[in-house]
């Protein structure tokens, strides 16, 4: 064989490889959608554009369920969960990145390994806890936990981005007479800006998708139930009707607010898991 | 403008001490310049003074009071850092009014404040850009401006030039000269590029192993080092080193013996020294004579020779050494396999017993005490940097 044919053939290997990647990884999306616009008896039929697109299921979404309502659950719950991470965790991780004390690596590894605990091993003490604080049933009970298991993955990205800042840089804003605080607040804020969207969007998403906590804690109310329960608990006109079309149209639903935050931070969050990387 | 004096300070990092108890005075408006080689402290001496560092034991005083304990921000001190260490995110007059405003003055005085250390530094025309937006020199210029609006009682430079290019080196060099001169500032400048102390300093504090050396004015180190460290450290190329012994003593010096069989008697104190010490010659090569006339002679052959252009230095192989170098002019024709007679003169001579302490000269030299190079007060400031 020819290296030029030995070439050709390589090339059309790799774009194969390419094509079955993006399908792979694309399609269950595609169906989503696909499937989120064919109404009545569409369902059934596996064509790979609807016959005759019809919104009724996104509007059915809204009218036969709270959905509006569960969105908004879910809004306020991941964003609080954010914040509290992101402030906790900043504080963390300048403790952790830039004083020097003993166990400081000790410390790291515990809350690394926090992070290793299967959901469901802290499930039952988590819901006495949460029973006994009497948020069961109240969205509250879900950000604190959800705080609890961001928070690892929170301190550690930020303490990586925290540790590379320059050691002058502090000293300078000493000098110049910041206070801790100040020095966070005013001078490593606004330097950890792609390191915050990272963080911060890894940390919605996990929040945002979470489904165990929310299943428990809130799932036995409508009107409380965060989106991840809200489509599982989807019903049908009768027990004996999956309704496909609106689990589906609802899925697009919330998954596009995720895909835009995504394009926005999408260049910070490129340069800010790069510079944690390689430096780090 | 103030003083500052350390009494006995030491530093230490755990187990290893970094600053083995360091007694130094710093006058009003000095300009001190604080070298050594890498790891000798300075650095950290110097971030000591700042408060960067607490001090292990000791006494620091600014301005007679004792600061040991107060923080960097109430020890009326500014830091230029090597690295500039200017907040990327805010433009040029925000990093100069950031100290400012933490201490809640006024927005009219800091905008003055701001405004003239701009007009001193030539920065006026660049207080909207970002730090990322200009080159080296004014970035560094930046960092002296914020030091410059704190009005502080010291100024402290922690190798302020080491990160620009050669040129700009130079003409940044004069620019703190002059400011030192228009400020009247008490200043302390820590660095390892010795033209830079030798340039700057009113007072160089040489530092060897987190102990002092030797304080002088910069001529008084390079006529009297006190040492074979202070003798190799100051002056380029270094100092050269011949091991010999002593041959005899009297009243107007000490004789020893120079490779290839002459003596040469040197005008230094020899009390302490006996025939047959083992003692060091030392003399610097722009002392040494390629034509051979002067008061002893040391034979040798040239290996290497390296042309500057306006000096020649010839690497010579003599009889019991292992390398001299000869400063000779550039229009030397001395070439690689030469023999060389070359001469060297008493009163230029150093002696240095076992342990490394110089004998004292017997004649002071009359340029130690010279008063240091200055500058005219109306003198034209280096021009602002094109950009």
């Amino acid at each position: 064989m020819s290296r030029n044919a030995r070439r050709l053939l390589l090339r059309i290997a790799f774009y194969v490889l390419v094509i079955f990647i993006v399908i792979y990884t694309v399609f269950p999306f595609y169906w989503a959608i696909n499937s989120s616009l064919k109404a009545g008896t569409d369902l059934f039929s596996a064509a790979f554009l609807p016959p005759s697109p019809a919104w009724t299921n996104y509007v059915s979404v809204f009218e036969d369920q709270p959905f509006a309502l569960n969105i908004l659950n879910s809004v306020y719950v991941s964003g609080v969960t954010v914040i509290i991470s992101l402030f906790l965790a900043v504080t963390a991780a300048y403790a952790l990145g830039r004083i020097k004390f003993s166990g400081r690596g000790v410390l790291l590894l515990v809350v690394l390994s926090v992070s290793m605990f299967p959901q469901i091993a802290v499930l039952s003490g988590l819901y006495e806890v949460m029973r006994w604080l009497g948020l069961i049933q109240r969205l509250e009970s879900l950000i604190i936990s959800y705080v609890i298991f961001t928070l690892p993955f929170t301190v550690w990205i930020l303490t990586t981005f925290m540790r590379e800042l320059p050691k002058e840089l502090e000293e300078a804003a000493i000098v110049d007479g910041a206070s801790p605080w100040q020095t966070i607040s005013r001078v490593f804020l606004p330097l950890l800006g792609p390191a915050l969207a990272t963080t911060g969007l890894l940390a919605f998403i996990a929040a945002w998708n979470e489904f165990l906590f929310a299943l428990t804690f809130v799932g036995n109310n409508n009107e409380t139930q965060t989106i991840p329960v809200a489509i599982a608990n989807f019903s049908g006109a009768s027990e004996f009707e999956l309704p496909w079309g609106g689990i589906m149209a609802a899925s697009v639903i919330v998954t596009v607010p995720l895909i835009v935050l995504v394009l926005i931070f999408q260049r910070m969050i490129v340069s800010g898991l790069t510079a944690g990387a390689v430096k780090g | 403008m103030a003083t500052v004096k350390l009494e006995n300070v030491t530093k230490s990092f755990g187990e290893l001490q970094i600053i083995k108890g360091v007694d130094l005075e710093i006058n009003d408006n000095e300009f001190v310049v604080f070298v050594g080689p890498s790891g000798c402290g300075k650095s950290t001496l110097l971030r000591l003074i700042a408060g960067l560092e607490d001090i292990t034991s000791g006494d620091l005083s600014i301005d007679g009071s004792v600061v040991n304990d107060l923080p960097p921000s109430e020890r009326g001190i500014a830091m230029v850092f090597q690295s500039y260490a200017l907040y990327p995110h805010m433009t040029v007059y925000e990093n100069m009014a950031f100290g400012l405003k933490l201490a809640k003055e006024s927005r009219e005085s800091i905008e003055g404040k701001v405004r003239e250390a701009a007009r001193i530094l030539q920065l006026e025309h660049l207080l909207d850009r970002k730090p990322k937006e200009m080159s080296g020199g004014q970035r560094q210029r930046v960092a002296i401006g914020r030091a410059i609006v704190r009005n502080p009682k010291v100024f402290l430079f922690d190798e302020p030039l080491s990160n620009l290019d050669a040129a700009l080196r130079v003409q940044m060099r004069i620019e703190i000269a002059k400011l030192h001169h228009d400020l009247d500032a008490t200043m302390v400048y820590v660095t390892h590029d010795q033209v830079e102390a030798m340039t700057l300093a009113d007072k160089i504090v040489v530092l060897h192993g987190g102990i002092v050396e030797q304080v002088g004015s910069p001529l008084e180190l390079y006529h009297h080092p006190r040492n074979l460290f202070v003798a190799g450290f100051i002056g380029s190329p270094k100092m050269n080193f011949i091991a010999t012994k002593v041959t005899a003593v009297d009243d107007a010096g000490v004789s020893v013996t120079l490779p290839g069989g002459e003596t040469i008697k040197v005008p230094v104190n020899g009390e302490n020294v006996q025939p047959g010490d083992k003692v060091t010659y030392g003399v610097r090569p722009e002392h040494m004579i390629e034509t051979g006339d002067a008061d002893a002679h040391i034979d040798g052959e040239v290996f290497v020779v390296e042309r500057l252009g306006g000096d020649t230095y010839a690497y010579v192989r003599a009889e019991g050494t292992e390398m001299i170098t000869v400063q000779t002019s550039g229009d030397s024709h001395v070439g690689v396999g030469d023999k060389l007679h070359i001469g060297v003169s008493a009163a230029t001579s150093h002696l240095f017993v076992a342990d490394g302490d110089a004998l004292p000269l017997l004649a002071r030299n009359p340029m130690a005490d010279a008063r240091k190079g200055g500058m005219l007060s109306d003198a034209p400031g280096p021009k602002a940097e094109p950009h």
